[in-house]
């Protein structure tokens, strides 16, 4: 179990700064609230209406497919890496899982997934 | 690493079954675009073209045994036994869905590419030798079945089943991961055979990393194979699924949640025997007697067999529990044997109702053994051998199951289990009953008779009362598919 000490010093390092953080800060800072300041920060821009609202389905299946093709290049990221001392073997296995992917992605694109309209 | 030759060091034929599903689910896909007309039933076709040659390709190597992919994987004689009872259920589940999915306006394509993707990830279930595979697996039938269940997409009570299928189904894979996680940090190897070695050396007892992981463990393949205090979405995702699919999941899922089950008894569980039977016995009764006491109150007959699979679930359980090799081969013959009779028994509802209609209560039944003789007689054979009367498959493998249980010491299991079989024969002799004996209140209901679909009945009737006379046959090729699993 000691080689977890690390890990539990880091853990107590990282809640006492953000517990120290937001309680000094509460403590310390003057209070002089108006309509504006209470107002939700969207990036300096003018808050346009309530965030609880519903969404198009078209939103998640973006987020779908992205999560899809974002996972395809975490596994590309290792095989860059270790490609030399892979070699061929290394190059036909992820051939292969590419060839899964595109199944997927021509099966997206003849369904029209990507057509926002 | 460098001396990796350029021919991967696999035996590819001992993949034939997951390269042939896997070509098959993705050749569905690019399918569709080409053009065909409305009444094309092709997916069918490809799909049972697929699953034939993929029983086909683990028929040329059915007795070599060896280890793939660093051990991940193993082609043994449980590996070989369980593909061929997941080549079968596909291939009688694809019958009868032929003429189901049309009826119902299911997307065909669609619906049989999951099917084929949900047979593989059975079938890399029941080789896996590593919990990762087993994990792996488990996501990818899983996860084609969530979408199944949903396929009826303008029933509500198909979203609904989908839906909780997905939401506990996900609750319980975390469990599951959880438990691979926990028995990693005890071990040191997510890979069976290293774990048992491991634990062979020091007494993993003490550790409670250990302990918690094997239990959450035990949780997640409970979830799958629906045992009781895991079984609350069953009912609800068997009902609200398209019966086909019902058909498919009852028989498939549980086997492979088994075949992980049993594949992890034989090893790694199987070491510390003494301190998991009280906790899979506990599991087993309430298994059986939630399962058999709920199917009582049924008047959906989808409903009353959930439950009653809830209840088979149980006996399979007490096989595991009794463990070993004889306990393994029992469970794999019933596994068998009850996948034939549950399909059969779904695969008749299917035939019934109009279109997306659904006559699927007891009531339905009403009258239809003089109307419909053959389906009458089907049904009352599918009731028998599932209530575990002689001369059927189902009474073999109950006789195998408490057998098993009585030489290993298990009598209060075994008594349990006796009388819930006595329970059980009620429920399903009530829906004989109905058959035979009332008369229909509404309108009588239709049958949409198919020949593909007649075919599978057909079969599972033969299969189910060859196996009643001739159960040596399935018990020796169990026997010996446990003998060559380790």
């Amino acid at each position: 179990m000691r080689e977890y000490l690390p890990v539990l010093v880091f853990a107590a390092v990282a809640v006492l700064f953000a517990v120290s953080t937001i309680g000094v800060s509460t403590i310390i800072v003057p209070r002089r609230s108006s309509a504006r300041k209470m107002a939700p920060y969207e990036c300096g821009v003018e808050p346009v209406g309530d965030a609880r609202q519903r969404f198009e389905i078209k939103f998640y299946l973006v987020a779908v497919l992205f999560i899809l093709f974002d996972i395809e290049a975490v596994f590309l990221y290792p095989w860059a890496v270790a490609f030399r001392q892979l070699g061929l073997y290394g190059l036909v296995e992820m051939g292969l899982f590419i060839l899964v992917l595109v199944v997927g992605y021509l099966y997206l694109l003849f369904k029209r997934a990507f057509d926002w309209n | 690493m460098s001396g990796v030759p350029f021919l991967l060091p696999v035996d590819w034929w001992a993949l034939g079954a997951v390269i042939a599903l896997s070509g098959g689910a993705m050749a569905l896909l690019l399918l569709e675009f080409l053009p065909h007309g409305p009444e094309s039933n092709r997916a069918a076709l490809v799909s049972l073209v697929t699953l034939l040659a993929a029983g086909a390709s683990v028929f040329v190597v059915r007795d070599s045994r060896r280890a793939l992919f660093d051990g991940m994987f193993v082609h043994d004689g449980i590996t070989v036994f369980f593909t061929f009872l997941f080549c079968a259920i596909g291939i009688l589940s694809v019958l009868l869905s032929w003429d189901y999915v049309k009826r119902t306006r299911i997307n065909r394509t669609e619906y049989y590419a999951l099917l084929l993707s949900s047979t593989l990830g059975m079938v890399i279930m029941a080789g896996s030798n590593d919990l990762i595979t087993v994990f792996l697996g488990l996501e990818l039938m899983s996860l084609a079945l969530y979408v199944l269940v949903g396929f009826r997409r303008s029933h509500l009570e198909s979203n609904e089943a989908s839906l909780k299928y997905f939401l506990l189904g996900a609750f319980a894979s975390g469990f599951l991961l959880y438990g691979i996680a926990l028995l990693y940090g005890a071990t040191g190897t997510t890979n069976l055979q290293k774990m048992t070695a491991v634990m062979s050396d020091s007494p993993m007892l003490e550790n409670p990393l250990f302990v918690v992981g094997a239990l959450l463990l035990v949780v997640g393949l409970g979830f799958k194979v629906s045992a009781v205090p895991f079984h609350m979405w069953t009912p609800d995702a068997y009902e609200g699924a398209p019966t086909s699919v019902t058909a498919f999941m009852s028989a498939g899922a549980k086997a492979a949640g088994f075949a992980a089950l049993v594949r992890v008894g034989l090893s790694t569980l199987g070491a510390v025997r003494t301190d998991w039977v009280p906790v899979l016995s506990a599991i087993a009764i309430l298994t059986m007697t939630v399962g058999n006491v709920t199917a009582l109150l049924q008047n959906n007959v989808k409903r009353m067999l959930a439950y009653s699979s809830i209840a088979h679930a149980g006996y399979v359980l007490v096989a595991i529990v009794a463990g070993g090799r004889d306990g393994a081969s029992a469970a794999l013959f019933y596994l068998a044997v009850y996948s034939l009779m549950n399909l059969g028994a779904f695969g008749i509802l299917t035939l019934l109702g109009r279109g997306t209609e659904e006559r699927v209560l007891v009531s339905d039944l009403a009258g239809l053994g003089f109307r419909h003789p053959g389906l009458g007689i089907a049904m009352t054979v599918f009731m028998l051998a599932l209530g575990g009367i002689p001369p059927t498959a189902g009474f073999m493998a109950k006789v195998y199951v408490f057998g098993v249980a009585l030489k290993a010491g298990l009598v209060p299991l075994v008594i349990i289990g006796v009388l819930n079989s006595v329970v059980s024969v009620f429920y399903y002799l009530r829906i004989t009953v109905a058959m035979y004996m009332e008369e229909p209140q509404a309108e009588p209901t239709h049958v949409s008779w198919a020949v593909p679909g007649a075919l599978a009945v057909l079969a599972a009737v033969a299969l189910t009362l060859w196996w009643g006379v001739q159960a040596h046959a399935l018990l020796d090729q169990a026997q010996r598919s446990v003998l060559g699993g380790m």
